[in-house]
């Protein structure tokens, strides 16, 4: 981690009421980031990445409860209240959704949700607002933007609709952007244009990026550092380089096995995850892990392993058996 | 339903292939309808017909003539300017009373729909009392105590209307809140006035105003029931639901008094019908599609 952290995220949990209790969607996380720094945040559906980004962000539903502190830019969003808290949105915090057919809106033209954002947020008047969204539109890559201007989400293609969606995040210049899942929704060839571009207005805007996916193989080349969610918990987290040459948790291992090899002979049968992961209304009293894991022993059902670094402080992980670098490879 | 199917597929080939929409040959000749309607009520005043009001005792149900194009009525009054001055009557009603609902029925809808909690609870169970209350009865009680007249006639109707309203709103703001675009609008710092007004009036809109049209359908038909009932405007102001009435004594020696200002009415209704069935089916898909 180089300088200041800009978010940085303590302690923080995240509750939800529900008919059957309450759920624990994210469980005692800390993170920080560093300006123009690529964090990377994966785990399988359910695990609490979503929430985890709406906690940073404070649009988690209204009955959740949060506890702990997200200081960002030397505020805590916590503790802040709605109207500041509402001009840092947009201003300095931006978030790319999953799906751009839901996150933009459908009456309205491209251009309309565009201008008035940067009408909104950065006062300018509304010849200099067309012009900046021209070249923001251009910046993302789409083709003829003075058209698009006057089209229809609906007339767009998904790849189209998500560099909008990215146009629209990035036209009021964020220090920090979230992008929560922002290819599942994507063919594949268009996935790869769309974090390249990603990465490229990263690197241009000196930008910090937040980016969530449950592809480690998103990750992998783009990100400066990854952390591995498990059941609302980081379990794993180390610069992605360090990562990939040694994985220490088995879940990590696990999630990277189950990637479909295109090198792999015909027919090998795809090394799933055994099992599900743990109801979240029902805490498990060990490591959350401990059930699926083929390593677990003893002490892994009685106590949940506490996130730490064994060999560096930069490599931290939650786990009473971790893989050692051979079997790190082999999995 | 003809219409139905060329709906859906001038919205799919909308847009990419630019080819002119086409709603079908019933939703223009309901256009082609009501626009004579609406002309010949807004126009009244300048067509060379005679008074609505004026009686001649001496042509008293008279037949179609160059004189009198419809034949007057039981009292010699001029059957088609009857119509044409009841048509004002029919359509100021009918279109004022939905406007009251759609304003507060659905600005209370979007808001119920949009915070929720306990504001949404007030608003919907105030909506189910007035549904419950027998709308004759509150017609009968307002115009006893506040005396009959057009502005009264509407403000039932209006307020009559506003839980209905109040439901369409309220059910397209709830789905619609819950898209990812609302909360991509907090994340990028909107207001709850701007996400209301800017992100969500424009998709509950659609709706609403297709509803708006179905909603003049049913007041002019309910406008004439309560003039059939005497509780509309008060005569001798011709409106079609007192022609009705009024035929209704001649039935068998002149049927037409009152079969002219149903068939009148009834046109005029079907074509509000067809235009915002047309509009609803016309809005729904791009709306799923979304």
């Amino acid at each position: 981690m180089t300088g200041p952290a800009l978010l940085s995220v303590e302690n923080v949990a995240v509750d939800l009421p529900t008919p059957r209790g309450n759920l624990r969607a994210v469980d005692q996380v800390d993170l920080s980031i560093g300006a123009g720094r690529t964090l990377g945040i994966v785990g399988e559906s359910g695990c609490g990445k979503t929430m985890l980004s709406r906690a940073i962000l404070q649009l988690l539903p209204k009955k959740a409860r949060l506890s702990g502190r997200v200081m960002f830019d030397g505020q805590d969003l916590v503790a802040l209240g709605p109207e500041p808290l509402r001009k840092l949105r947009g201003r300095s915090l931006a978030v790319v959704f999953q799906d751009p057919m839901t996150s933009l809106n459908p009456v309205l033209t491209i251009g309309t949700q565009l201008i008035e954002t940067l009408q909104e947020h950065l006062e300018l008047d509304g010849a200099t607002a067309r012009k900046r969204s021209v070249e923001l539109l251009a910046a993302v890559g789409i083709p003829a933007p003075e058209q698009r201007l006057l089209q229809y989400p609906h007339q767009l293609s998904g790849g189209m609709r998500q560099r909008v969606a990215i146009a629209i995040a990035l036209s009021c210049e964020p220090k920090l952007l979230i992008a929560d899942e922002p290819t599942t929704a994507l063919d594949v060839t268009i996935q790869a244009q769309i974090l390249d571009l990603l990465a490229r207005e990263q690197r241009r805007r000196h930008m910090a990026m937040i980016l969530i996916t449950h592809d480690l193989g998103v990750v992998a080349g783009r990100t400066d550092e990854v952390a591995v969610m498990y059941a609302g918990r980081i379990v794993e987290r180390a610069p992605t380089p360090v990562l990939f040459r040694q994985m220490r948790m088995p879940y990590t291992a696990a999630l990277l096995a189950a990637i479909p090899k295109i090198d792999a002979v015909p027919h090998t049968p795809l090394p799933a995850i055994g099992g599900r992961p743990p109801d979240p209304t029902r805490p498990v009293q060990g490591c959350s892990f401990s059930p699926r894991c083929r390593y677990a022993a003893g002490e892994c059902y009685r106590t949940k392993p506490a996130l730490a670094g064994a060999e560096s402080c930069d490599h931290q992980y939650a786990c009473f058996h971790p893989l050692a670098s051979a079997t790190g490879f082999r999995a | 339903m003809a219409t139905l199917e060329l709906g859906i597929d001038a919205d799919v080939a909308a847009g990419s292939v630019g080819r002119p929409r086409r709603l079908g040959s019933l939703f223009w000749m309901a256009i082609g309808w009501m626009t004579f309607v609406f002309a010949a009520a807004a126009l009244v005043s300048l067509l060379p017909i005679p008074s609505p009001t004026d009686m001649d005792m001496l042509e008293r149900r008279a037949p179609m003539s160059a004189l009198h194009w419809l034949g007057t009525d039981g009292l010699g009054r001029d059957e088609l300017a009857r119509l044409i001055y009841g048509a004002r009557i029919s359509l100021t009603v009918g279109i004022c009373a939905p406007v009251i609902g759609i304003t507060i029925g659905g600005a209370f809808g979007m808001l119920a729909g949009y915070f929720r909690g306990r504001f949404e609870t007030l608003v919907v169970g105030s909506m189910d009392v007035l549904l419950a209350f027998p709308p004759l009865i509150l017609a009968l009680a307002v115009t006893a105590y506040l005396g009959q007249s057009i502005l009264n006639l509407t403000c039932i109707l209006g307020v009559l209307g506003i839980p209905a309203f109040m439901r369409v709103a309220r059910a397209a703001t709830l789905s619609l809140a819950r898209r990812e675009f609302v909360i991509a609008a907090q994340a990028l710092g909107a207001t709850h006035a701007r996400i209301l007004l800017r992100e969500l009036l424009p998709n509950v809109f659609l709706p609403l105003l297709a509803f708006f049209l179905l909603g003049v359908a049913v007041t002019i038909v309910v406008e004439g029931a309560l003039s059939f009932l005497g509780l509309g405007v008060p005569p001798p102001t011709p409106s079609w639901g007192s022609m009705i009435g009024e035929g209704r004594e001649s039935l068998e020696i002149a049927p037409r008094l009152a079969f002219i200002p149903a068939i009148t009415m009834f046109l005029t209704v079907l074509s509000f019908n067809l235009v915002g069935d047309t509009l609803r089916v016309f809005t729904d898909p791009r709306q799923g599609a979304l």
